[in-house]
């Protein structure tokens, strides 16, 4: 499958989620892609803006900030991370993943029920939100235990290591996924209530067991 | 529908600098900008109350969840977020099969809305209708088909009985037409609405 002729379909949402996660990585590193999709991305927004229908419900505006309001997460002090720059280019990293909605999974998602899981997760109206003391990450957990970290300000990677996701269950810690750039990692492992996830730096393709120092972590007690 | 007068001059983006920080007026001014579109769109993909109240509730969560960490700088914010509601509608359409028999059937003219924001829609929509006008029927058929109906591309082949290449090259053809008929006037910022209604 040639991934360069995809690009009408990826903007129009026309893509099976296989096809679409391909795509995304592909959009990654594909910069003739990237700027034909930029100008389709602008014409499937017009499309959207104009789909006329009915207006919503004055009871909808309420609800999406009755839960808003309710979601103003507990702040747990943790260990500040090594300082790490923000990445100035982060705007070059973005306008792919404009794109991929900047959702970042590593490794994880050969599970195709996966690759269609991240809005899931971050759109779910019962699911729980935790966030680092900082505020630089955010987990997002549903009630069946899928959980979505988003990491808002990190340095990318460094060439050779990947950030792990770890879920510590009772201080021992199971792998729950890679990822090597702030947006949102899918974690591979469920997380049950009093469970703490955690964040390290790692080598290429992750570790048995962490070895780093603790970036950041969350617990959803 | 108060909206909040501290809000209203910002850019959308600038509103989405403020979501990130847990500001929920610029949430809801946001909302106010956006909502009507972003519901108005999942209902023609959903042709169903609840379920496109869902998808637009659960954007707007994922929004307000993560704005910061991923709304580019140089994206338009209503964009994106109509992006999160089509493609959540979609997920839903398929995963509910709520596939209806005639998807191109025009949605219902839309209420009223503030007589702005109505006015705004209406000639929104009258621009992007007469562009698909103008393609040809194939294409305006497959774009309408996927983007309105929430057909994949492989779907639409076996429906249409083309080739999948065929299909992907009428979606190519149509999007690259119309991003030439729709042409510098496509983006989404406050400075077209305000060029228009200046004009007005």
């Amino acid at each position: 499958m040639d991934l360069h002729d995809l690009t009408a379909g990826y903007a129009l949402d026309a893509l099976d989620p296989g096809e679409r996660e391909r795509y995304e990585e592909h959009l990654a590193t594909c910069e003739p892609c990237r700027e034909e999709f930029q100008g389709f991305w602008q014409v499937s927004g017009s499309l959207g803006r104009a789909a006329g229908g009915p207006m919503p419900p004055a009871s909808l505006r309420e609800r999406i900030l009755e839960q808003a309001r309710s979601e103003r997460p507990n702040v747990v002090p943790l260990r500040r991370r090594v300082a790490a720059p923000v990445l100035s280019s982060a705007a070059a990293v973005a306008a792919v993943v404009a794109v991929a909605l900047g959702i970042w999974s590593l490794g994880l998602s050969n599970d195709l029920d996966e690759a269609n899981s991240v809005l899931d997760v971050l759109g779910d109206p019962n699911a729980r939100v935790h966030e680092t003391a900082d505020g630089e990450a955010n987990l997002v957990v549903t009630p069946t235990g899928r959980a979505a970290l988003v990491v808002r300000r990190l340095a990318p990677a460094p060439a050779g290591r990947d950030y792990e996701i770890w879920v510590f269950d009772r201080g021992i810690p199971h792998r729950a996924g890679l990822f090597e750039r702030p947006g949102v990692a899918m974690l591979s492992r469920r997380v049950a209530r009093g469970q703490r996830v955690a964040v390290t730096l790692e080598a290429d393709g992750g570790v048995e067991a962490p070895t780093g120092p603790t970036l950041f972590s969350a617990p959803t007690a | 529908m108060a909206r909040r007068r501290d809000h209203a001059h910002l850019s959308d983006e600038a509103l989405v600098a403020l979501v990130s920080r847990s500001d929920e007026s610029a949430l809801a001014e946001l909302y106010d900008r956006v909502g009507g579109s972003a519901y108005g769109l999942a209902y023609r993909v959903l042709r169903d109350e609840a379920l496109a109240e869902d998808a637009v509730q659960e954007a707007f969560l994922a929004l307000w969840r993560s704005a910061g960490s991923f709304i580019p700088e140089r994206a338009k914010a209503a964009t994106w977020i109509l992006t999160l509601v089509h493609r959540r509608a979609v997920d839903l359409v398929r995963r509910e099969q709520r596939r209806r028999a005639e998807p191109l059937e025009s949605a219902p003219e839309p209420a009223t809305a503030s007589a702005e924001e109505a006015a705004w829609l209406r000639l929104d929509r009258e621009r992007v209708q007469g562009a698909l006008a103008q393609l040809p029927d194939q294409q305006r058929e497959a774009i309408e088909l996927a983007y309105y109906g929430g057909y994949t591309q492989s779907q639409l082949a076996e429906r249409l009985g083309e080739p999948l290449g065929t299909i992907k090259s009428r979606m190519f053809s149509g999007l690259t037409r119309l991003r030439e008929l729709l042409g510098g006037d496509i983006n989404d910022s406050g400075t077209e609405r305000t060029a228009w209604t200046s004009t007005t």
